[in-house]
């Protein structure tokens, strides 16, 4: 085994091209606020949407912080889970489902927001204009297939909150998620909060994330013991297998 | 009121098995698409209104025991929760019409007090 290393991790980063973000949320001041708070594992994951990965991916570089191509996908039942990968070819298979299955309305900037796509200095490229805060035709179990084919991982964000969230949406864990182990907690309730609400959430292995839409809301609770930045010792990490390991930490509480 | 009488005023279509509609009165009506709210707030043998279609509103039927669900807006549970919902007993009805029309008939046809 090569040797295993520290990461710091925050998986659920939305950038410009987002609706409900902020214009700050742009690659340069990304990755200066995960350098100053030592994460060195993103996850970008826009909604429905992932033009602005290549430009943050490359902000990152030469830094130390690892990109992971991600997803914030809106399922047919309005859930949000999060599809990470390890490539661009991956997320750009992923992305092209996706777009298939997206209902086709027009994005209303005064109302939702703007969404940008922006090169790696955060400069305007263009303006996109399919409305992304849409839920697409993809149910959860397509969701887990498809992304499962690609090689990716499925993670269902927020399980804990009222809009788009697994929980109060669906009621309980559909059948569909029960081998569905890891899923995320909002920054609004602790872990053992969102155990002791859901006992449900005893089986799984629980992540929390700032669901990052401006600068100050990272977190980076998430910490890894692992060989390497990737789907597979991601996975490895969460079931404690070869010395790798995953925990929570609030290091400012 | 008998759920006979709801299905043939509203035009339902019947996506569970037939079973004697005549033979079920429903106690009240409640409407919602978050299932953690149907649970805490729908009344037992009630009739839910929703345009939810997916696996998990079979089971809050079930647990509510609930006379019917009324699907709106034409959204179609496949077939795995039309099945679960013959093996748990539950009556998966479906509308074109949207919630708030199909609640109106409902309130009209009179059911209005638990």
């Amino acid at each position: 085994m090569s040797q295993l290393a520290a990461f710091r991790a925050e998986l659920h980063v939305h950038t410009v091209l987002s609706p409900c973000a902020e214009v700050e949320m742009i690659p340069p001041l990304i990755i200066q606020e995960a350098l100053d708070l030592g994460i060195n594992l993103l996850a970008i994951t826009d909604h429905n949407a992932t033009a602005n990965i290549n430009a943050v991916i490359q902000a990152a570089s030469g830094t130390g912080i690892h990109v992971l191509p991600g997803m914030e996908l809106q399922t047919h039942e309005e859930v949000h889970v999060l599809c990470l990968f390890d490539t661009l070819d991956q997320i750009d298979a992923f992305q092209r489902k996706v777009d298939e299955a997206m209902p086709g309305l027009e994005n209303k900037p005064d109302f939702f927001g703007e969404q940008f796509v922006v090169d790696a200095t955060g400069d305007f490229i263009r303006r996109e204009e399919k409305m992304l805060l849409a839920s697409t035709f993809l149910s959860i179990k397509q969701a887990c297939a498809l992304v499962r084919e690609l090689g990716g991982m499925l993670i269902p964000a927020h399980i804990n909150r009222k809009a788009f969230g697994l929980l109060p949406t669906l009621g309980f864990i559909p059948d569909e998620l029960l081998n569905t182990r890891v899923m995320e907690v909002s920054r609004h309730m602790t872990c053992d909060q969102a155990i002791d609400t859901y006992p449900q959430l005893r089986e799984k292995v629980l992540i929390q994330s700032g669901d990052v839409h401006r600068l100050e809301e990272f977190l980076g609770v998430n910490y890894f013991t692992m060989e390497n930045p990737s789907i597979r010792e991601l996975e490895y990490a969460f079931s404690g297998i070869g010395g790798r390991n995953f925990q929570i930490h609030h290091p400012n509480l | 009121m008998n759920l006979q009488q709801i299905i043939d005023k509203l035009e339902l279509k019947v996506l569970t098995e037939p079973r004697d509609f005549s033979a079920s009165t429903p106690t009240f009506g409640y409407s919602s698409d978050l299932l953690s709210c149907v649970m805490a707030g729908a009344p037992k043998q009630g009739i839910w209104v929703t345009l939810q279609a997916h696996g998990n509103i079979v089971a809050v039927a079930a647990l509510l025991e609930l006379t019917a669900v009324i699907i709106t807006e034409g959204a179609m549970p496949d077939e795995n929760t039309i099945q679960k919902a013959n093996d748990e007993g539950v009556t998966l009805l479906s509308t074109p019409n949207s919630t708030y029309l199909t609640i109106g008939q409902l309130w009209e046809m009179g059911l209005r007090n638990p």
